[in-house]
């Protein structure tokens, strides 16, 4: 399988990774060659394998119902590029 | 004990295009936020109307290496709405990510459950009036994350993001296509909300947005939706369209019916829906394509690496179950039968679980279609006149019972009765001991009501000649002495002396 | 006392218990051979103010307490990757510049519980997708080993460069380091220190930069086996905050160290020997095999027929996983946002930040990732790669199965390359790197690495031991006996 320019756009665009027009031919190329090796897998007789799932069979942990974290905005905020009266601030988006 | 009355099945709403007719086919994916203390994966609260930011966890915010622990009530509560919905509870289901970049999204995916959600197929019945009701299948439930909320008219440039809703716990509630009409898609929601409401698993407040629904609405000839249910084959059914966020019921019923007739226009003129998520527009009463949905809508689904698969014990399930509360339509048609009310009263009566309850207290031992009266006609009108619900209702149902004892003694009269409920829900009060002080016991000794007859006939020889030429008049006489006895004279009473003294 | 940075973590405990050395001395003397190593590129954001007031409080607990835990006054440095408060922790990307976490790792908060002392964040491939620590925004990491008098800057390994050059240069007694598919194991094997990996769920993630959920584990980089197993005490452990960590009892691992291997067996699995492997590889191995059986192990041939598909199913694994982790970078919350230009939207800034923030090597796994995810190759991909890893576990089970303790192999195909010698190779080339570690993490075991040799330059080779799930008490006691009798005792030559 290998990867053309325009699914290397198109995959670059999911990503939300900008990626030079002139630099997809590169991308494109790099990403096929990964993808041949992967291809190995398809040898690999997998017939009635369920995936797995953790390494020794194990309860998910599970919390109780109780408000134990949050009301900390400052600290939710520190970090952010751009905060303004307790909001993150993006360019506006369309809906 | 009947689980439901007996129904039959409407028929699906026709609209007529300019060249043939058409039939809706319509399926609904109803998001209910879990009723819960905190989120689904994290220790912050879920209550709604605080600062913005500050309901937030650090997991909540997506902060570099944040994972989540799950909410065991929060699974507890879709298991309960599956059982309320009879649906199939599965043991083991699993979490995934759905993969998607949006300001109100932190971590860049929703946790979800796409490849095994936590219940699967039930059913609900979706009245549509006294005898006629609708019976949707319900495809599966699963739990997931709520995203936070994006404004976007603070600034004209900028959208501003506030995290509090993130994270909350929703249930995703998804149906087959079975509802055929703009009305029954209202009524299925308002029925789902009764359910959840009676669960106590959602509050159902669409307001705030704690329900809301997503409807997917198509189109087809009459005649092809039989070949679907026959064969299941979807491509008997039209291209659909899927109308986002809706949270009123009024426009749940325009959205539905702007769309089918675009999609109908469209079709007509020979050309194809295109399948896609659209948003209303009440304003204009119209649905447009949401098209930075459309332009992502690759998800790339994956098991979610920071949770194991999520394993619950079936008597766990059985707990959970033998905890139901009685459910809409069992009380419903119990209140029928128990009560012998008309199917439309109880259906009112049973909108909301605190109003059954209120009801059944009172209709105990006492006629049940009189209670059934009294607490929808006077109780609720007089509720809804100040805009309260049953739970701020200043009678309680001792006292509305009193009131009702009172008259099947024929103490009082109904009019009285309509009185004495006033005093007792402005002043309070015990409606005996009220009606002893007031001295608005109905009189019933005929003596008094004779000589009071006789009082009045004496005193109008001309009214008495009058009557006798044209017995209708004798009315005048009953009033007279129901005006002299301050209502309190029993009317059947004062009626009979009247006719035999005028000789009638 | 002018060398106690040189000191091993069991060395320095016993010299703070006598009350020989005191935990301010040591901190300093590991913070002068820190200033006197900017050549090595290892430390990236120092903590001085932090490292003497721990200094200091470890010194006034070791005086009153004399159950101090044994990591009490211990300097260490901490991988990039963890999470500590206040202090910058960027992963090694410029897409989290100037982020300041607002909370400590469960991890670094259990170590600064038990008295250890941070010295800073060390240097690592950016978000730990790197085997040569040459995807790090701060620039490379220098591996202290040089090939005999060549002056050819080597690589450290990856992703835990920093954290290996710092142990093996003696600028701190053990560092943190994590492991998704050999970055703890490689880099020690370049660098001739001590890594294990333990099994996964061990260690916790909370507040570790995630990389590759599912195979994602933190462990210890110390001078010694002994050193792995103080250090690994102090960071394993249950965690309610982190829904994969078991809740399994932790053993004292250090008592474990009897160095009593009699009677064990040892699996030698033929599918690690691969083609034009190095002779001295190949021979370093034989004479692992050698001591292991005179020391009273009983050495069997095992088979792991699923081995060759281990780096392939890594590979799609671990990108997906990254693309969905990696999403969270994106311009709105914290770290960096790019300049917009007029008329720039949301979309443009997500490109954009993302775009600029990220290096090449995580753009590309991030893009990989994405694809091997996307509709109409999740099956083909991903979920052949789900069973694949499975079966590949299932290899590891039967094995132990026929009663093998611990499987003996190479830790890494090669010794330690020079820094850019890589730059033209293609992605794929890089990635057999961790061909003999790889799958370890995809069976969640746990697996050490432990100094074995030199090569004929004068470079340091590892052995590689996995063992059974949760016995890393049992795995250690054998890298402890390996350790022992290999004898490995070279240091690197103090060039910096």
């Amino acid at each position: 399988m290998s990867i053309d320019i325009d699914t290397a756009r198109r995959v670059a665009k999911l990503a939300r990774i900008a990626v030079p027009e002139d630099d997809l031919p590169k991308l494109a190329e790099e990403l096929s060659g990964i993808l041949t090796f992967m291809e190995q897998l398809n040898e690999v007789d997998i017939e009635g394998i369920e995936p797995m799932v953790s390494v020794t069979p194990m309860q998910l942990k599970r919390r109780a119902d109780e408000v134990t974290d949050g009301r900390q905005q400052d600290k939710v905020l520190a970090n952010a590029p751009d905060a303004r009266e307790g909001f993150f601030a993006v360019p506006k988006v369309v809906e | 004990m009947l689980d439901h009355l007996a129904f039959e099945t409407p028929k699906p709403k026709v609209i007529q295009g300019a060249k043939h007719d058409w039939e809706l086919v319509i399926g609904m994916e109803v998001h209910a936020q879990v009723a819960s203390n905190a989120k689904l994966f994290s220790g912050a609260s879920t209550q709604f109307g605080a600062e913005p930011n500050s309901n937030v966890s650090f997991i909540d915010a997506a902060m570099p290496g944040m994972l989540p622990v799950i909410n065991e009530f929060c699974v507890e509560q879709a298991v309960r709405t599956g059982l309320g919905l009879n649906a199939q509870i599965n043991l083991v289901s699993a979490f995934d990510r759905k993969n998607y970049f949006y300001p109100d999204l932190p971590q860049g995916y929703q946790i979800s459950q796409l490849y095994h959600p936590i219940v699967g197929e039930g059913e609900v019945i979706v009245d549509m009036g006294p005898g006629v009701a609708r019976r949707v299948q319900i495809e599966r439930i699963h739990l997931e994350q709520d995203a936070g909320k994006s404004i976007h008219d603070m600034d004209p440039a900028m959208s501003f993001v506030d995290l509090n809703r993130t994270g909350v716990a929703l249930m995703e509630i998804v149906s087959r296509p079975d509802i055929r009409g703009p009305e029954e898609a209202a009524a299925y929601v308002v029925k789902m909300r009764q359910l959840l409401r009676y669960l106590g698993t959602c509050d159902g407040n669409m307001q705030n947005g704690n329900l809301r629904a997503d409807v997917n609405v198509s189109v087809c000839r009459p005649g092809a939706y039989e070949k679907y249910q026959d064969s299941q084959d979807f491509s008997h059914l039209g291209t659909r369209c899927e109308i986002k966020n809706m949270n009123s019921m009024r426009f749940i019923q325009a959205a539905i019916e702007v769309e089918a007739r675009r999609q109908i226009g469209i079709l007509e003129d020979g050309g194809e829906v295109v399948q896609e998520t659209r948003l209303y527009d009440p304003d204009k009463n119209e649905t447009r394509s949401m098209r930075s949905k459309e332009e992502a809508h690759d998800y790339r689904y994956f098991p979610c690496p920071d949770l194991l698969p999520l394993e619950i014990e079936q008597a766990w399930v059985d707990g959970i179950e033998a905890s139901l509360p009685e459910l809409p339509d069992a009380k419903k048609a119990r209140f029928v039968t128990e009560f012998g009310i008309t199917e439309y009263d109880a259906d009112v009566l049973t909108a909301e679980a605190e109003n059954a309850a209120y009801f059944e207290d009172v209709a105990k031992g006492r006629d049940g279609k009189q209670a059934a009266n009294w607490v929808i006609n006077e109780l609720f009108g007089r509720l809804k006149k100040e805009d309260h619900d049953i739970t701020e209702s200043p009678v309680s149902t001792a006292q509305l019972g009193a009131i009702l004892d009172l008259i099947a003694k024929g103490d009082i009269s109904g009019k009285i009765a309509k009185d004495l409920f006033e005093i007792v829900y402005t002043e309070g009060g015990d409606p005996a001991q009220i009606v002893e002080d007031r001295g608005m016991k109905q009189v019933t000794d005929t003596g008094a009501i004779e000589a009071e007859v006789d009082k009045i006939i004496a005193e109008n020889p001309a009214q008495v000649e009058k009557a006798k030429q044209n017995p209708k008049l004798a009315g005048w006489f009953v009033g007279q002495v129901m005006k002299a006895t301050g209502g309190k004279a029993n009317p059947a009473a004062v009626n009979q002396l009247v006719q035999a003294k005028l000789g009638l | 006392m002018s060398q106690l940075n040189t000191l091993t973590i069991a060395e320095a405990r016993d010299g703070l218990r006598k009350g020989e050395i005191t935990a301010i001395d040591l901190t300093m003397s590991c913070m002068s051979a820190i200033d006197a190593a900017g050549a090595l590129n290892a430390f990236v954001h120092h903590t001085p103010e932090i490292a003497l007031e721990q200094a200091r409080a470890a010194d006034e607990r070791l005086k009153g307490d004399e159950e101090a835990p044994s990591m009490c006054g211990i300097p260490v440095g901490i991988k990039d990757l963890f999470c500590t408060e206040g202090v910058p922790s960027q992963a090694g990307s410029g897409i989290l510049k100037g982020f300041l976490p607002q909370y400590e790792s469960t991890i670094t908060g259990k170590l600064w519980a038990s008295g250890a002392v941070m010295l800073g964040k060390l240097n690592m491939d950016e978000f730990a997708m790197g085997s040569s620590n040459e995807t790090s925004v701060y620039g490379n990491a220098v591996n202290p080993r040089r090939r005999g008098n060549d002056a050819a800057e080597l690589t450290p390994g990856g992703s835990s460069g920093g954290s290996a050059a710092a142990v093996a240069a003696d600028l701190c007694l053990g560092a943190t380091g994590t492991d998704t598919g050999g970055s703890i194991r490689q880099p020690a094997a370049f660098t001739g220190i001590v890594g294990i990996k333990p099994t996964y769920g061990r260690c916790s993630r909370w507040g570790i930069v995630a990389f590759a959920s599912s195979l994602d584990q933190a462990g210890p980089m110390t001078k010694t086996v002994r050193d792995a197993a103080i250090m690994l005490q102090a960071m394993a452990g249950p965690d309610p905050k982190d829904s994969t960590s078991a809740d399994i009892p932790v053993p004292d691992f250090e008592a474990a160290l009897t160095g009593d291997i009699r009677g064990q067996t040892i699996g030698i699995p033929k599918e690690y020997r691969m083609d034009g492997m190095p002779d001295e590889i190949e021979r370093l191995w034989a004479e692992g095999t050698e001591m292991l059986k005179a020391a009273g192990a009983k050495i069997i041939d095992i088979s792991l027929p699923h081995t060759k598909y281990a780096l392939p199913a890594y590979y799609v694994i671990a990108p997906a996983e990254a693309s969905s982790n990696l999403a969270r970078y994106d311009g709105v919350r914290y770290g960096h946002r790019a300049k917009l230009a007029q008329g720039d939207g949301i979309t443009e800034m997500y490109e954009k930040t993302r775009a600029e923030g990220f290096g090449a090597e995580v753009k590309r796994r991030v893009m990989i990732g994405t694809y091997v995810l996307s509709a109409g190759f999740y099956d083909a991909y991903y979920n052949r790669a789900r069973k694949v890893r499975a079966l590949i576990k299932r290899d590891f089970e039967q094995a132990f199965d026929q009663g093998v303790d611990a499987i003996l192999t190479p830790a890494t195909p090669s010794a330690a390359f020079g820094l850019g010698e890589m730059a033209n190779a293609d992605p794929v080339q890089m990635y057999l790197n961790d061909v003999f570690t790889v799958t370890v993490n995809l069976a969640g075991l746990p697996g050490i690495s432990v100094p074995a040799g030199l090569d004929a330059q004068g470079l340091p080779l590892g052995l590689q031991l996995i063992g059974k799930p949760w016995d890393e008490a049992g795995l250690l006691n054998v890298a402890h006996r390996l350790e022992t009798d290999a004898g490995f005792v070279s240091k690197p030559t103090k060039w910096w």
